[in-house]
């Protein structure tokens, strides 16, 4: 997911006292950890997706200033992030979606690769409709617009869900994005599992063949879209809705209840979730769309950051122990401290259950087979 | 020009070479022929590097996909079915565009510059021509969906359907702005300054004495212009439109913003479409699949293959010119 935010919120996200360019000419502040004693200041580096990254360069900021680490993130893509791991260049990768499965595969060759999801993401279907105060769809609804079934918003499947209020007799102009995005990979995730057509027909991917509609890039370009044409359908991040106020649509969840997109019903998805994978397990099949839950939002999903099993093993010779463990040690505090730093940066806090799971998945971690965080 | 030359010669050889240090300043000039030698293989070396990147990262697709690669309308990358058409066609046809709209409005600019315009028009002008060359993409392209998309959809294009125009067979039933033909507008007036410069140095280097001689016969100045100065300089504004063909054909920002990014095989210019350049951009950086980043660089592959054969017949074209043109 591209995470575009006005500026204001990117110098929040880099915290007031050192935004990141000036941040390598500092100083390191002073170790207070025996930890980062070790690592003596150093820089450790990351990856991958871009959809987390504000968020990213936040925890980077403060945990900076608090224990004296340096984290360097690099926001090139989620697949830019995946290769990277598997080329050993990073010490983590960011993702939005999980390893496919080839990809799973070829690290097992180095002992496996893990899945820490960090922070959660939510994809909202905005619409451009003067004089209609909220609109309400369902998932296959929204498929039927997508796949092109649906081509009139007074369609009788759209006023059904509607009543009362006045839908133009209009074609609906549809909006999609057109560069490879984590958050096309969560709506088609979401509109192949409630609309079995779209998954044999189109499927989930981060760019598909879309059977209508015009591309816009980034989410910007799909905003655009929808802002420049009346009649207009698009989807973009919770975040990028809220801050530039686009009108959202209002969608069915799993238990029949009509939920506008919150950060609470997002986190409800998350912790709705049933039996996602521990350790090393792969985690291609993992979707929280469509999860139960009077409050959840629909169309939800994880971001990743991926570690490799064995950091010992199989970065050996690229990244020291130390660095190692203090990377988990970011990573530890990320899934905890830095949890209370998303909402105000639009990303939902990780529920309880999660967090465990993250827990357990670090501990495991290993160098040369012995665990790397011990307490 | 000889008799400079000349000079040039008979200088060197009468100079005493005694007086000279010989030794160091052959050595120099052997040094810098060596230096110069090695930066000019730097050039082609690099050009073959690319070459044998795009050949290698193409490989996969190219194997699982063959000739269809190059003819395929379909592309999935869910189902994996990569074939490219609708990008060649999109770059192929946004470059034509741009080609139709630019070359009569910056080539008509070059001759007002050279042959028309006089003091503060001409400084003025020449200046604005190239401010519009020093205009970022990404600029073009949000000035592009801000104000020439809505433009289109909303007076140009149904201006040229209800116009003669619409019954050409490449004009359909106008959309949404986001188009072949917007990105070829907006395309138009990006090259415009590279055009409309090329030429006009072109049209500068035409001696004055053909231009007298072409009045002297009693020729208008605009007959001037046509029949003496134009077919002179045929060669030089013949690089100048290639050289924006060039650059029409890798836009990237600019046209990935505009054209709607649907990769349909469509001759209609006011469906949406796609381009070479666009699906790399866009696809790249997300592509997980060997396939899918295979294929791009396929597509990379034959947007470097196609340059390579405009630009070979754009030369060859022009030798054929200058040949006529110096006769």
């Amino acid at each position: 997911m591209k995470h575009v935010l006005p500026l204001t919120l990117l110098f929040a996200a880099c915290g007031e006292p050192t935004p990141p360019g000036q941040m390598s000419e500092k100083p390191p502040a002073p170790a207070t950890t025996a930890e980062s004693t070790k690592s003596g200041g150093k820089a450790l580096n990351g990856a991958g997706a871009s959809f987390p990254y504000p968020l990213l360069s936040k925890w980077s900021a403060v945990y900076h200033d608090d224990k004296g680490v340096q984290i360097n993130y690099q926001s090139i893509g989620s697949g830019g992030g995946q290769k990277a791991i598997l080329d050993k260049t990073v010490a983590f990768a960011g993702s939005d979606a999980p390893l496919p499965q080839d990809k799973w595969d070829l690290a097992q060759a180095d002992g496996g690769i893990v899945h820490v999801p960090e922070t959660l993401g939510a994809v909202v279907p905005v619409v451009h409709l003067p004089g209609v105060e909220s609109l309400r769809l369902t998932g296959p609804v929204l498929a039927g617009i997508y796949r092109g079934t649906v081509t009139k918003w007074n369609d009788p499947a759209i006023a059904g869900l509607n009543p009362g209020i006045a839908l133009p007799d209009h074609d609906i102009v549809v909006a999609h994005r057109s560069d490879g995005s984590g958050t096309t990979y969560v709506f088609t995730g979401y509109l192949a599992k409630v609309d079995p057509e779209w998954a044999s027909a189109v499927g989930r991917d981060t760019s598909v063949n879309w059977p209508v509609g015009v591309g816009g890039k980034g989410n910007e370009g799909v905003s655009g879209v929808v802002s420049g044409n009346e009649d207009a359908i698009g989807y973009v991040e919770l975040a990028y809705a809220a801050l530039n106020h686009l009108q959202m649509v209002q969608l069915q969840n799993h238990d029949g209840n009509w939920v506008s997109p919150t950060m609470e019903g997002v986190s409800a998805a998350a912790a709705a979730a049933p039996d996602l994978p521990a350790g090393p397990a792969s985690w291609t099949a993992v979707d929280i769309t469509d999860e139960p839950g009077a409050q959840t939002w629909p169309i939800a999903s994880f971001t990743y950051l991926l570690f490799y099993q064995d950091m010992g093993k199989a970065q050996g010779k690229r990244l020291s122990r130390e660095d190692a463990e203090a990377t988990l040690r970011f990573a530890w505090w990320a899934v905890h401290d830095g949890q209370q730093y998303g909402p105000a940066l639009q990303y939902p806090a990780l529920p309880a259950a999660v967090v465990t799971l993250d827990e357990q998945t670090l501990k495991g971690i290993t160098w040369n087979g012995e665990p790397l965080l011990k307490d | 020009m000889e008799r400079r030359a000349a000079a040039e010669g008979l200088s060197s050889a009468t100079l005493p070479e005694a007086r000279r240090p010989a030794a160091p300043r052959g050595l120099s000039d052997r040094s810098f022929r060596t230096i110069l030698g090695v930066l000019a293989a730097a050039l082609p070396l690099m050009e073959a590097v690319v070459l044998v990147e795009l050949l290698q990262g193409s490989l996969p697709a190219l194997r699982t996909f063959g000739w269809h690669f190059l003819v395929g309308r379909t592309w999935d990358p869910v189902a994996e079915v990569f074939g490219a058409l609708p990008f060649i066609i999109g770059t192929l046809l946004t470059s034509a565009v741009a080609l139709v709209l630019a070359v009569p409005i910056a080539i008509g600019t070059a001759i007002l510059l050279v042959e028309y315009a006089t003091g503060w028009v001409r400084e003025g002008l020449g200046f604005l021509v190239e401010l519009l060359a020093a205009i970022p993409s990404i600029v073009y392209g949000l000035w592009g969906m801000v104000v020439v998309a809505p433009l289109m959809r909303a007076h140009v294009d149904p201006f040229i359907e209800a116009s003669p125009l619409g019954w050409l067979p490449i004009f359909g039933r106008p959309l949404l702005g986001l188009s072949l033909l917007t990105a070829g507008v907006v395309l138009a007036i990006m090259i415009l300054p590279i055009v409309a410069s090329v030429a006009r140095e072109a049209l500068l280097m035409v001696p004055s004495e053909q231009r007298e001689a072409g009045l002297a016969l009693g020729l208008t100045r605009w007959e001037t212009t046509r029949r003496v100065l134009l077919p002179y300089a045929r060669a030089g504004v013949f690089s100048a439109i290639i050289l924006g063909l060039g650059r029409a054909m890798g836009e990237t920002m600019a046209v990935t913003m505009l054209v709607g990014n649907t990769p349909a095989v469509t001759l209609d210019l006011f469906q949406p479409g796609y381009s070479m350049s666009a699906v790399i951009a866009n696809e790249f950086s997300e592509a997980t699949t060997t396939l899918h980043v295979s294929s791009l660089f396929g597509v990379g592959l034959l947007l470097f293959l196609l340059s390579l054969v405009v630009n070979s017949m754009a030369r060859m074209l022009l030798r054929g010119l200058s040949h006529a043109g110096t006769r």
